[in-house]
């Protein structure tokens, strides 16, 4: 995984509540076996509507995205969070996520920041007001600056920690072999086995 | 100190505790699916990891499957990632049920019908649908591809601890009235975001009384409320629905197993975080009406008035005025299938209503058996002829229509009444209309040709068991 220790660059608001993973990446798209090249098809449907907010000049090559609250609730399809990786985005600032979405994002190198309504209420102002706005997300700091905006924001330390290092996870749950080999030797018998 | 069944089993597969981290928890069984493994397999491969263990993970194809015609399939790109599921399986000796396989279909189908599902497990899969395997008293969620790679390596998953919500129904169901509509009007009361961060917890009379396919349909819908797992404590029926399938302990063990199981009860002093109570007599058919499974009114009421510029959006998309009958709403398709809604007794609910009737001449309605083996069970019982010769499509096991990432899909504008779990815009089909119901309610709107009040039927399925 990318380190992800400070993003800058272009705020795109998306004024949307529950934003569900199918539209942030429709089902057609999840049969690729790569974990790249999903970008193309972010929004697909609502792009292909037309006249859709991220399309607008400003928007384009936007690194944040501020959107509604429960974002990304659904499916488990972790295509979303590399969907938006790959189209340029490094951070999402929403009210509250989809729990599955938040965990997909942490462990793909994208940063879900949760702020309270009325201060994502007032970034979706700004980034409309402004169209082409740049905004800084710093995750060491925990500090959050777009024009007048100011904010702290807090993140769950282990996934910062993970985030900033850009580390493997499995490599990290690797090391603890013999708690996990200690564990296994106390499982009763009669658990099921699938062979 | 009391617990909740949800923190005695999280108790019981802590591996390593977090203090101020996530616990490193034990993963029982680990169901895999075509879609969401192959860059899991892709990266372990890179990093020459081996799956640490195959013998606690079984991989079934129903996502992209195609429900007639078998393999290879017409979709190349489908059909690539099939293959890949039986490579992937072949080199990490993972037991596969592909397709062609007498026991393949959905994975939250055919967990349970091996037995493979139990309580007191911790069960994940790259599936948000997880959770229905809670039905057993299983603590089972979703999780995504990069959670599927950290249990193919270590069996293990760090998690912080959620919190607990009791959901209480009491009471007899009315006439008509199914678990799915116990779970669209818990939706509809708590809030497509209400359970997140949550494991719910389903008690009361009601869920007692629902057979083990009635309750697999609740805690299936849990993720729609947007909490991850949903249980129900284990009791003699789901002792009875284990015993004697392939993967259920036998003989001494079982006797272990029983014993165990019956600790697996929420403490009579155990706090929740959260706590509902939804009154089950008052309960009717739900219908959706929007593009969120919380948008919902009971089939006797009409579309409401926009509360918010989200149920504006819906409306738009839906195509709906508002004031308008649920019942006044025209349909062109119906699907009954899902892993919400294609077990053996959702058919039969539906075969009922069914049965002397003829689909709609403007409707094409299809059922997709959730397994191999509820179509065969289906078969044996006839159920298949009381729907082809009303003028359903017969169709093989897997997901469908439900996600539309094989053929079955909806056309732009078309609208159809599901018996799956998400409405959402484009789910079934790009500008496909979708209207989440029961499958009774699924299979009289098939006869009627638009929303209808299954209640109104003469043949109404008896309330008492799942569907």
């Amino acid at each position: 995984m990318e380190p992800c220790t400070r993003v800058t660059g272009v705020l795109a608001p998306l004024d949307r509540a529950n934003v569900d993973t199918d539209q942030i990446i429709p089902k057609q798209f999840l049969k690729r076996i790569e974990r790249s090249g999903y970008g193309p098809f972010l929004f697909y449907d609502w792009r292909r509507a037309g006249n859709f907010i991220l399309d607008q000049p400003a928007y384009r090559g936007a690194a944040v995205l501020v959107t509604g609250a429960n974002f990304g609730c659904g499916s488990s399809r972790e295509h979303a969070a590399w969907s938006l990786l790959d189209a340029g985005f490094r951070a999402v600032i929403a009210p509250s996520y989809g729990d599955i979405f938040k965990s997909n994002s942490f462990r793909s190198g994208l940063l879900p920041v949760e702020l309270p309504e009325s201060q994502v209420a007032e970034l979706i102002r700004l980034a409309t007001e402004k169209p082409g706005m740049e905004i800084t997300v710093d995750l060491t700091s925990q500090h959050i600056r777009a024009g007048g905006f100011e904010t702290a924001f807090a993140t769950d330390p282990f996934y910062r920690e993970c985030l900033l290092n850009g580390w493997d996870e499995v490599a990290l749950t690797l090391r603890q072999e013999g708690e996990i080999a200690r564990y296994e030797s106390t499982r009763p018998a009669w658990l099921p086995i699938s062979r | 100190m009391t617990k909740t069944i949800a923190q005695k089993i999280w108790d019981q597969h802590v591996v390593v505790a977090g203090e101020g981290e996530p616990d490193l928890l034990y993963v029982d069984l680990h169901l895999v699916h075509e879609v969401t493994s192959p860059q899991a397999f892709e990266s372990l491969r890179l990093a020459n990891r081996p799956v640490r263990r195959p013998d606690l993970t079984i991989a079934t194809m129903d996502h992209d499957v195609p429900t007639r015609g078998g393999r290879p399939a017409a979709d190349e790109i489908a059909e690539r990632q099939m293959s890949a599921l039986e490579s992937n399986c072949r080199r990490e000796g993972i037991a596969l049920y592909g397709m062609g396989h007498a026991r393949q279909g959905i994975v939250h189908v055919i967990g349970p019908e091996l037995g493979l599902t139990q309580p007191g497990l911790l069960i994940v899969c790259g599936d948000s649908h997880t959770s229905t395997h809670g039905a057993f008293g299983a603590l089972a969620f979703g999780i995504g591809t990069s959670e599927v790679e950290h249990v193919l390596a270590t069996q293990c998953l760090r998690q912080r601890r959620p919190k607990t919500m009791a959901v209480t129904v009491e009471g007899a169901l009315p006439l008509g009235v199914t678990a799915k509509d116990v779970a669209l009007g818990i939706i509809a009361r708590i809030g497509v975001d209400g359970g997140r961060g949550h494991v719910i917890e389903y008690r009361g009379s009601t869920i007692r009384e629902l057979s083990m396919e009635g309750r697999m349909t609740v805690c299936n819908m849990t993720i729609e409320a947007g909490a991850r797992a949903g249980m129900v404590a284990p009791d003699e029926t789901t002792f009875a629905y284990v015993k004697g399938r392939p993967h259920a302990p036998a003989d001494q063990r079982w006797d272990e197993a029983i014993r165990q199981w019956k600790t697996l009860a929420t403490d009579a002093d155990a706090q929740f975080d959260q706590e509902v109570s939804i009154d089950a007599t008052r309960l009717e058919p739900y219908v959706t009406w929007g593009t969120n499974p919380g948008q919902s009114v009971p089939v006797s009421g009409s579309v409401p008035n926009p509360a918010s510029e989200t149920d504006e959006r819906a409306l738009t998309y839906m195509a709906l005025e508002p004031g308008t009958a649920m019942e006044a709403i025209a349909i062109d398709r119906v699907f009954i299938g899902s892993c919400t809604n294609a077990r053996l007794e959702d058919l039969r609910l539906a075969a009922t209503v069914v049965r002397g009737h003829s689909v709609h001449p403007k409707v094409r309605a299809m059922v997709v058996p959730g397994s191999v083996s509820v179509k065969r069970q289906a078969e044996a019982e006839g159920l298949d002829a009381v729907f082809r010769q009303a003028g359903f499509e017969w169709r093989d096991a897997g997901c469908s229509m439900c996600l539309g990432m094989n053929p079955d899909i909806l056309g732009p504008g078309e609208r159809c009444a599901s018996t799956s779990n998400r409405n959402f815009e484009g789910r079934q089909g790009s500008g496909g209309r979708t209207h989440l119901v029961s499958p009774p309610m699924a299979a009289a709107a098939a006869i009627a040709g638009h929303l209808v009040d299954v209640r109104e039927f003469s043949n109404v399925p008896s309330p008492s068991g799942g569907g």
